[in-house]
């Protein structure tokens, strides 16, 4: 049971320390093949650091949902970690606190009071951004859903560490139609929730047309620290639920020893890794879609995720 | 199906038929001409792939060569004779126009793809083998979507790939169905592909001189000079 807690807590450190890393390797990846040199993968904990270090301006037009923001979206991905498969294949201690659908909701819950944030700073841009976001969400929400219901339908269970053992035991099921159907819904998902290509662009520096990062443009100090850290951990916590629990739920520990289990981490941040070139090579080949093509992008998801349940349904 | 090895090829060949309907979609859903052709040539691989899949399950040399003939005439040699016979329509006009928006389209087609589903519901679970069950739904939803992709586009060539994406369709239930098609037959299809691109290029060429542009969906009304 110690062990259980224990390991709950060691795959919360894994992707509350390695978050930054995984940013940094991203943004290395794409300057490489944009022909530039780039900045070290560590620059996301030096920035971190710096930022943890120094002081913080507030805006006294803000309340307090301003300043609870940054804390309540850095806590999100911390819970939902600890509902997920990151290097175990048995459940551990709280895996049965919540299902998928539950560790949506808790992801959306950080999601909406980084937006509310946003409205609450004053700034012009913020809201704009954050209406743009909740755009984006409500489209995406109920592609979430269906893939969620897809995957739990076939598994019997809502329960990430059940389904991930349904897909490939026999490996055949890992080629079903629907499988694969609702692997590239939720590809698509992950771009348009992490606000990535041909969504939003991540590293736009032009106000007017930012969609997911103008949100914190306000904050500064401990609260851009913080804000920061947690954009890296959510797309680690989508990553880490794509792979391990849809796609590639290869490589995890299997038995309760210590060895195993730290055996996990590193094959997990392989995996992360080659997830994090595909996203480079997607990035580097689209343009951003025009806001209100962005509907047509989701829809495409939609509809990928419906004919998924259709052919998951009719049992193909 | 006796071995474990061939145990899997109805799994590949669904996967085949799972990403066949993927392409037909994205065909409905794709706005730039030359995206669209790119789309139709995966659904053209898709389409072979399925073929050799069965061709392996079913011992079928048959299907083999369709395979082949369809990597051929669809993959190579029709987008090279359409960028031939309609080069600059085909790069420079970046945009289709379709009558309806794209969500509308899209959600349309997926009510389409269930109906092919419904429809084929009966037929594919008489036991006629796990290819048929999933190449008859599928191909059935691949002919909808390309005659409804001929139904809402605007645009000469375009229409033409929903034309040749309904054939597809047909064909990849006819793989499952007749696996043993007279070779004679396949290749009095394959050509007809190659023909109808052909005549329908040139067309297009024509109609492009006479009116400036192959928004056929203007051409609705007779003019007196």
């Amino acid at each position: 049971m110690e062990e259980r807690i224990l390991y709950n807590l060691l795959q919360v450190a894994v992707v509350v320390g390695f978050a930054p890393l995984a940013e940094g390797v991203l943004n290395r990846l794409k300057e490489i093949v944009q022909s530039k040199c780039g900045p070290s993968v560590f620059q996301p904990y030096r920035d971190i650091w710096k930022l943890l270090k120094k002081d913080q301006v507030i805006s006294d037009q803000s309340t307090w949902i301003f300043r609870a923001a940054p804390y309540v979206a850095f806590v999100a991905p911390v819970f939902v970690t600890l509902l997920i498969p990151v290097l175990t294949r048995y459940p551990l201690f709280f895996a049965f606190m919540g299902d998928m659908l539950g560790g949506g909701f808790v992801l959306a819950l950080g999601g909406f009071f980084v937006a509310l944030a946003a409205v609450d700073s004053g700034n012009p841009y913020g809201p704009m951004g954050a209406s743009r976001t909740r755009m984006v969400g409500f489209l995406a929400e109920p592609v979430f859903m269906i893939v969620f219901f897809t995957v739990s339908f076939v598994a019997g269970s809502t329960i990430p560490y059940i389904v991930q053992t349904v897909w490939v035991s026999p490996l055949s099921n890992f080629f079903a139609p629907s499988h694969v159907l609702a692997v590239l819904a939720f590809f698509m998902l992950i771009l348009a929730e992490d606000a990535r290509l041909p969504v939003d662009s991540p590293s736009g520096h032009f106000e007017l047309a930012m969609i997911g990062k103008s949100k914190s443009l306000e904050y500064s100090g401990r609260g851009a620290a913080l804000m920061k850290w947690a954009g890296a951990m959510k797309l680690l916590v989508l990553v880490t639920i794509f792979l391990n629990v849809l796609v590639t739920p290869w490589g995890l520990a299997g038995t309760m020893s210590v060895g195993d289990v730290l055996l996990a981490v590193p094959l997990v941040l392989v995996k992360v890794f080659l997830f994090l070139v595909v996203l480079v090579v997607i990035e580097s080949s689209l343009a951003k879609l025009r806001l209100f093509r962005i509907t047509e992008f989701l829809t495409a998801a939609f509809v990928t995720s419906v004919v998924a349940v259709a052919t998951s349904a009719s049992g193909l | 199906m006796a071995g474990g090895a061939t145990s899997y090829l109805p799994h590949l060949n669904a996967m085949a038929g799972g990403l066949f309907l993927l392409a037909a979609f994205a065909i409905v859903a794709t706005r730039q001409m030359l995206a669209c052709l790119r789309w139709f040539v995966a659904q053209a691989f898709l389409l072979a792939a399925s073929a050799s899949v069965i061709a392996i399950g079913e011992g079928s040399g048959h299907l083999a060569a369709v395979a082949v003939i369809t990597v051929a005439t669809k993959a190579v040699a029709m987008p090279w004779l359409l960028r031939r016979s309609v080069r600059g329509e085909i790069y420079a006009r970046r945009e289709i126009s379709q009558v309806l928006n794209i969500p509308t389209s899209l959600l349309l087609a997926a009510a389409l793809t269930l109906l092919a589903g419904a429809l084929a519901y009966p037929v594919a679970t008489l036991g006629t083998g796990p290819f048929v069950a999933v190449n008859l739904p599928v191909g059935l939803a691949g002919l909808f979507l390309g005659a409804y992709t001929v139904a809402v586009r605007r645009e000469a060539v375009s229409q033409l790939l929903g034309l040749l994406a309904m054939e597809n369709g047909a064909f990849f239930v006819a793989v499952a169905i007749a696996s043993d098609l007279p070779f004679i037959a396949e290749l009095t299809v394959a050509f007809d592909v190659l023909v109808v691109t052909l005549v329908i290029g040139l067309l297009t060429r024509r109609i492009h001189e006479r009116v400036g542009g192959t928004s056929v969906g203007l051409l609705a009304a007779l003019r007196e000079r």
